[in-house]
């Protein structure tokens, strides 16, 4: 069976600089992906490739099998514009590192307004499915607070319960929760857990190195646009075989 | 003084009615204008953020011409210049003219207040809406296009106050509206200071709400933020 | 359509020097409106803007009148007051003068906001930083507020300066030497409306764009500096 995520030789240039150096990844299904690395080691980056908000310079991404984001003409690859891309997009949820949200709209309206205007669904029907949402992240009695009124790890957890309204194969989160205050992020991170324990298959970019190693199945550390090193936490985290990787982490519990 | 203010005493009834009338005049071109100018406002504002290259040139080329003229020389292009060629459905009424000239200016001014309250929204909007799965489109009918409405109605308001002023110039082409009216009867009385000043009061009368309105959206954006 | 006619355009080119000379020779009376009625503007706005900011309300409240009239009625209506109304009542006043007049008193209601904004966008803390290092209030106004408050409030007062280039335009309705003054006559002799109109429009938008430019410049270099 295909893996759900296929990357082949990605490469990524902005300007002179070249951020992706040749990504090859396979993401199984209910696997959980942890992206771990220094700021500019291109982990962002990677992961706004896989839906297509930054478009690859060369390689390619499959989800399911399928080829997204391009297309074949007359033997060479061309770009879908966004508005080809937004089917593909749909089946794949991208929380973002500042939620996003939209201000204009309730919580409630924030996490239907997609299952109304992009799968097609019924009002009644999208109101329903965002109740549930909201409900399963716990913010059940905030349906018709505006983005201002939540606190920050509120809005995250409304922008986690947008993407969930869509049923998405694939979840990718961009590290969740940087922009957290810290005494906000364990509800977050609660609510991740818990996708994770219900086996979804989720790419998660972080910091939050211990929270990694409780959750994830596996860990990449990326350095200068590359993979240095992969695996279960166990090694990776634990017991890094990269001299990179060991300072990187060092780094990180010295601060 | 006094000999001033009496003039106005014995022509009141004369001179307002028909200068009221005229008003309505002045407003009806200028809600006319200001629909053709936000219509073609909003059109030029997604031109001009659009990715296609021709689009965003020609919405750059509109604009820069259509403000870089004065609206008299708009106004004359189309009354006069068109109207000159000797194509029949190019002669247009003063009136007609008037509106066509003060629309296509305004849709240039309202496509830079429309494009600026687009932009002033943060490109994670847009990323938010596209990663849902929404095509530009839909994410530009319910997310960017109401948040940048809401953004926008202070300078809309401003824009409207400066309309209504510009009809005024309207009345070098004849259109029917309070400048010409006032200055018929002025060359007919003779009182040409009397019925400008009156002329003004008016203008003054019709503007004052509108400016009041345009302060409180200000300051209601201003505490949203 | 006459265009289609070669002898007409043989006709055009022929003339079109002879259009050139007059009107662009009235451009020259356009810029002199134009300056004369920004000196104006500039220099009563500030009287404006310093009564606005007054203590006593008496004067801030004539400040305001001054402004909400101004703004509230429009330029061409205030020309014909000056020009026609005021000759009506005994006080001659000719064409330019009329209109520099005009243009640069209700332009003083738009420099005097101007001239607010560029002042509170000052912050007061640093005034009184800039007293408390024991700076007079004169080297304060020098060195620290007035440098700031300028590149706060060039782009607006060049911005303001292309729209009254374009309404110099007005002036010719008072009779004011000017280029639509001249164009309007051109257009009497010759019927030639949307040639001589056309030329007129290029003639403003190479005046114009020039300046719109500037103005862009003015901005973004401001807001690289904040």
């Amino acid at each position: 069976m295909d893996p759900l995520l296929r990357i082949v030789d990605l490469h990524k240039r902005f300007g002179e600089t070249e951020v992706l150096c040749g990504i090859d990844l396979e993401v199984p299904r209910t696997q959980k992906l942890a992206i771990i690395g220094p700021s500019g080691s291109g982990k962002t980056t990677l992961l706004r490739c896989i839906n297509y908000l930054e478009k690859p310079t060369s390689g390619h991404v499959y989800i399911d099998g399928t080829l997204i984001g391009e297309r074949q003409r007359n033997g060479a690859y061309v770009h879908l514009s966004d508005r080809e891309l937004a089917k593909e997009r749909a089946e794949i949820g991208f929380v973002f590192q500042r939620f996003n949200l939209f201000p204009h709209l309730t919580a409630l309206a924030n996490v239907a307004i997609a299952p109304r205007r992009v799968l097609g669904l019924g009002q009644q029907e999208a109101e329903a499915r965002a109740r549930e949402m909201l409900t399963k992240v716990g913010l059940g009695h905030k349906f018709d607070a505006f983005p201002e009124r939540l606190s920050g790890g509120q809005q995250q957890r409304v922008a986690i319960a947008r993407v969930l309204a869509m049923q998405p194969k694939l979840m990718l989160f961009d590290e969740a929760t940087s922009a957290l205050d810290p005494e906000l992020i364990g509800e977050v991170l609660r609510v991740i857990r818990q996708l994770a324990e219900e086996g979804r298959t989720m790419i998660m970019v972080t910091h939050e190195i211990q929270f990694a190693s409780e959750v994830a199945d596996r860990v990449i550390f990326m350095d200068e646009g590359r993979i240095v090193e992969e695996g279960p936490p166990d090694a990776v985290i634990r017991n890094p075989s990269q001299a990179r990787t060991r300072a990187f982490l060092t780094r990180l519990s010295e601060r | 003084m006094i000999e001033f203010l009496s003039v106005y005493r014995q022509h009141f009834g004369e001179w307002v009615p028909e200068l009221l009338v005229a008003s309505i005049g002045t407003l009806q071109l200028m809600a006319l204008s200001f629909m053709l100018a936000s219509v073609i406002g909003l059109v030029v504002a997604l031109m001009r953020v659009s990715r296609s290259t021709l689009l965003h040139a020609a919405a750059v080329v509109y604009v820069e011409v259509l403000r870089g003229l004065p609206a008299l020389v708009i106004l004359f292009l189309i009354y006069f210049g068109l109207g000159g060629i000797g194509v029949e459905w190019l002669k247009f009424t003063s009136y007609q003219a008037a509106v066509l000239g003060l629309g296509l200016q305004g849709g240039a001014v309202l496509g830079e207040v429309f494009r600026s309250g687009i932009e002033a929204l943060h490109l994670g909007q847009m990323e938010a809406a596209l990663s849902l799965g929404m095509t530009p489109a839909t994410a530009m009918r319910w997310i960017i296009l109401p948040q940048a409405g809401r953004i926008v109605l202070p300078p809309v308001a401003n824009y409207a106050i400066g309309l209504l002023k510009d009809t005024a110039v309207c009345a070098i082409i004849a259109a029917p509206e309070l400048m010409l009216r006032a200055k018929d009867i002025a060359s007919s009385s003779f009182r040409p200071m009397h019925l400008f000043v009156l002329a003004a009061v008016l203008y003054f009368i019709m503007s004052y709400p509108l400016s009041i309105v345009a302060r409180r959206l200000e300051a209601r954006l201003a505490r949203a933020r | 359509m006459p265009v289609a006619a070669p002898k007409f355009w043989a006709v055009f080119w022929a003339k079109l020097p002879y259009f050139l000379s007059v009107l662009l020779g009235a451009a020259g009376t356009t810029i002199k409106v134009m300056l004369g009625a920004l000196a104006v503007a500039l220099t009563l706005g500030l009287v404006v803007a310093l009564l606005k900011l007054a203590r006593l309300a008496p004067l801030r409240a004539v400040a305001n009148v001054y402004i909400e009239v101004m703004r509230g009625t429009p330029a061409l209506t205030q020309l014909f007051i000056i020009y026609f109304g005021l000759s009506d009542l005994g006080i001659d006043i000719p064409p330019v003068p009329a209109a520099i007049i005009g243009l640069g008193m209700n332009g003083a209601a738009y420099v005097a906001e101007i001239y607010r904004a560029g002042i509170l966008a000052i912050h007061e803390g640093q005034v009184e930083a800039a007293l408390s290092l024991g700076m007079t209030p004169i080297d304060a106004m020098r060195f620290i507020i007035l440098p700031q408050a300028t590149r706060v409030m060039l782009p607006p007062l060049c911005n303001y300066a292309v729209s009254l280039l374009k309404d110099t335009s007005l002036a010719s309705v008072v009779a004011a030497p000017e280029i639509m003054f001249f164009a309007r006559q051109l257009v009497t002799e010759t019927l030639l409306s949307m040639d001589i109109y056309l030329i007129v429009a290029v003639i403003y938008l190479s005046m114009s764009i020039p300046m719109s430019r500037l103005v862009a410049y003015l901005e973004r270099a401001r807001r690289a500096w904040q």
